[in-house]
């Protein structure tokens, strides 16, 4: 397991990540979004639905042409595309590319 | 009554979206399904009847895709009722077939766990089985069962023998089913959801290998597809094709069908009627059907591009594209489609909408199809443009006919673009920036027997549908410009008997602010069949008679009687009007009901009204009346 080693690092919120930025979730933290467009108890169940619990791995893989937004983000077997107001509810651990 | 068949046993088909879900039901029902709205809500309900090797009957129920029973719209309020046997109208369900993408089980395993506390039997079946295999995702699938606690089946939707196993099962559980127990199904927490994940997870890990695995043809489509640039350039250049598909490649077959009922039209007012029959036949009944059926080329090219670029995967990858650039005016990335097609015809684009999961979403964008220049407008705009507008230059080398024409296409997509950001920020507060939200799903080869079927299935609807209440509308135009008929003797062409001549007059205290004259109000009613029919309706009034020329002698006939300012305000008209029976007819059928219908008739009148006053007003200020 990295957690351990995870667990040092500094986290960020997946809606600050660069393309190509791997790491692993830490938390979800909806006082992090306040501009999502949605209540923060819909906004974490949403988040949930489409697979975004806590260890689970992430890598944002692209970003749309106009301010880096939406994103498509691998959520461990998933691709999921979102904008980054709702991705900053997502805090995120980076994670040394893998061997 | 066959008590037998009437109380086949009812198997629901719940799962993600993209799990191949429509496939394997149309292996199930090949051709024997239906398709129809769920009362009062826009939500599609598929059903289709299917008779198992050991030849039971079977009503399959295709509920649309969801990733947990917690409603979060209206749309997903249907799958979560119909599962849970709460629907009014339809028989609760008396097994539950959870279907599942074999490559991608993570966020289905969950939804199958939310399942079993509905209390009623549940099967899993792992769809696309082929393709995990392909991609070395290495599935123990009598573990799963076991740590789901579900019987799990294989299955390959796409290919023939692909769903005997399933067949098998299904006819092996039908046959003994438990009666439904208790439902303990509360709509889950964020805790709930995050437990049921882990456990998920869980199963995932002890019973597949390398389930996360990235489809590498996937990866290296979306390099390019996605491509901040060169994925919009890819999606224009996609959509350009489809335009063109939709406007020219359809011309040739709706010129044919357009002949083939003008011919039928003549024949019938050869035949040996009466003549108020005979007009019926010819000007009502036929004309009505070909002004229906005329439209069914386009429909048909528009959602075989539709349904090909979503089995494909593209569908979603289009919104991402345009999510930023339809956002900034409170649509949705996938309203684009929709309202590109309506430049064509507002007909199929609202049919289009169906793409849009969420509700006022899609009514947004059906409210303002209509609003984009649809090719039917084109006749009215050329007549009066070349008849009221010098054809010279301006700034050296624009034409100014043309520029004018600019200007009406452009005035629709502004007035479209303003009033989807009206509706969204004033209308719809409360529920303004539903936020973009989806799965992008691996890239597959579609199907050419599901697509068949799907386009199948949207022509019928169409024609079934739409025909019913658009042809009522046109008989109802055919008898206000025909009754009553002209008496003895009449010199005037015989629509200025007519009611809707009697109309005209007594609008014409409304209208005159608009600069429009009685002859121009006679006009809009037969208008409201179809636009380009005001040309001819025009000319029918005007007393010019048809032929080879006609539209020339229309245009100086005009050009004699009408100010300018009467014709740019015409032109205004034009661009908001709700100038189409068969479009409110389609938003009646498309949103289940009149009142979405009315609405958008009002504003459309209202804008149409507002711009036209502006633009005689203006005009006739600058001495152009």
């Amino acid at each position: 397991m990295t957690t351990a080693s995870t667990l040092t690092r500094t986290t960020i919120p997946l809606g600050d990540a660069p393309v190509g930025f791997r790491g692993r979730i830490t938390a979800l933290d909806m006082t992090r979004a306040p501009a999502a467009g949605l209540p923060a108890p819909e906004l974490e169940r949403r988040l949930l639905e489409l697979g975004f619990v806590e260890g689970a791995s992430v890598e944002l893989l692209h970003q749309g042409l106009f301010g880096g937004d939406p994103i498509a983000v691998r959520v461990a077997a998933t691709t999921i595309a979102l904008r980054r107001r709702e991705a900053m509810a997502v805090v995120v651990s980076e994670q040394d590319p893998q061997p | 009554m066959n008590v037998a068949v009437d109380l086949a046993p009812v198997v629901a088909l719940v799962g993600n979206p993209n799990c191949g879900k429509t496939a394997l039901f149309n292996a199930l029902t090949g051709s024997r399904q239906k398709v129809a709205n769920y009362p009062g809500v826009t939500v599609e309900k598929k059903t289709g009847r299917v008779v198992t090797p050991a030849g039971r009957t079977l009503d399959i129920v295709d509920l649309p895709g969801t990733y947990s029973l917690r409603a979060r719209s209206p749309d997903e309020e249907i799958t979560r009722d119909a599962v849970l046997g709460k629907l009014a109208t339809e028989r609760a369900p008396d097994l539950i077939v959870c279907v599942a993408d074999a490559s991608n089980l993570r966020l289905a395993l969950r939804l199958a766990l939310e399942l079993k506390h509905v209390g009623r039997p549940v099967l899993m079946s792992l769809n696309m089985m082929d393709i995990a295999k392909k991609r070395g995702i290495d599935i123990d699938l009598e573990a799963l069962s076991r740590e789901l606690g579900i019987p799990v089946v294989a299955s390959v939707a796409v290919r023939r023998g692909g769903i005997d196993r399933l067949m098998q099962a299904l006819d092996e559980r039908i046959g003994q089913l438990p009666a439904a127990g208790a439902a303990d199904w509360r709509a889950p927490d964020a805790a709930a959801l995050r437990d049921a994940q882990r456990e998920a997870d869980r199963v995932l890990r002890v019973t597949i290998r390398n389930a996360g695995r990235l489809d590498p043809g996937t990866a290296k489509a979306d390099k390019l597809l996605l491509h901040p640039v060169g994925g919009l350039i890819i999606l224009l250049a996609i959509l350009f094709v489809m335009f063109q598909a939709v406007f020219a490649w359809a011309k040739p077959v709706m010129d044919l069908i357009s002949d083939g009922f003008t011919w039928l039209g003549v024949l019938a007012a050869s035949l040996p009627l009466p003549e108020i029959v005979r007009s019926f036949l010819k000007d009502g009944l036929i004309s009505g059907v070909g002004s229906v059926i005329v439209f069914l080329p386009q429909i048909v090219i528009l959602f075989l591009f539709i349904l090909l670029l979503e089995d494909l995967g593209y569908m979603a990858r289009a919104a991402f594209l345009m999510d930023r650039i339809m956002g900034g005016a409170g649509l949705h990335g996938r309203a684009f489609i929709p309202l590109l097609s309506s430049f064509a015809c507002a007909i199929p684009g609202i049919m289009a909408t169906r793409v849009i999961d969420d509700r006022r979403d899609r009514l947004t964008t059906i409210l303002v199809a209509p609003l984009m220049t649809c090719s039917a407008r084109i006749p009215v705009y050329t007549l009066i443009i070349s008849a009221f507008i010098p054809d010279r230059q301006v700034w050296g080398f624009v034409g100014l006919q043309g520029l004018v024409m600019f200007g009406l296409y452009a005035a629709g997509i502004a007035g479209a673009l303003g009033v989807s950001f009206v509706a969204k920020r004033f209308f719809w507060r409360t529920s303004a920036g539903e936020p973009f939200m989806l799965e992008l799903p691996d890239y597959k080869i579609p199907q050419v027997r599901s697509l068949a079927i799907g386009v199948g299935n949207r022509a019928l609807a169409f024609l079934k549908r739409a025909g019913t209440t658009i042809l009522s509308m046109m008989i109802l135009i055919w008898a206000l410009a025909s009754f009553p008929p002209p008496p003895e003797g009449a010199t005037d062409p015989a629509i200025n008997y007519s009611l809707a001549a009697k109309i005209g007059h007594a609008i014409e205290p409304a209208t005159k602010p608009l600069g429009f004259n009685w002859q121009i109000n006679v006009a809009l009613i037969p208008g409201m069949a179809a636009r380009e029919v005001a040309v001819g309706a025009l000319g029918t009034i005007y007393a010019v008679g048809s032929g080879e020329d006609s539209e020339e002698k229309i245009g100086k006939a005009l050009a004699g009687q009408w100010s300018l300012a009467t014709a740019l305000a015409l032109l205004a008209w034009y661009v908001f009007a709700p100038q189409c029976a068969s479009t409110l007819a389609v938003i009646r059928r498309e949103t289940g009901g009149w009142r979405w219908m009315a609405v958008t008739f009002f504003y459309m009148l209202a804008l149409a009204y507002a711009a036209a006053f502006a633009t005689f007003q203006i005009a006739r200020a600058a001495g152009a009346g």
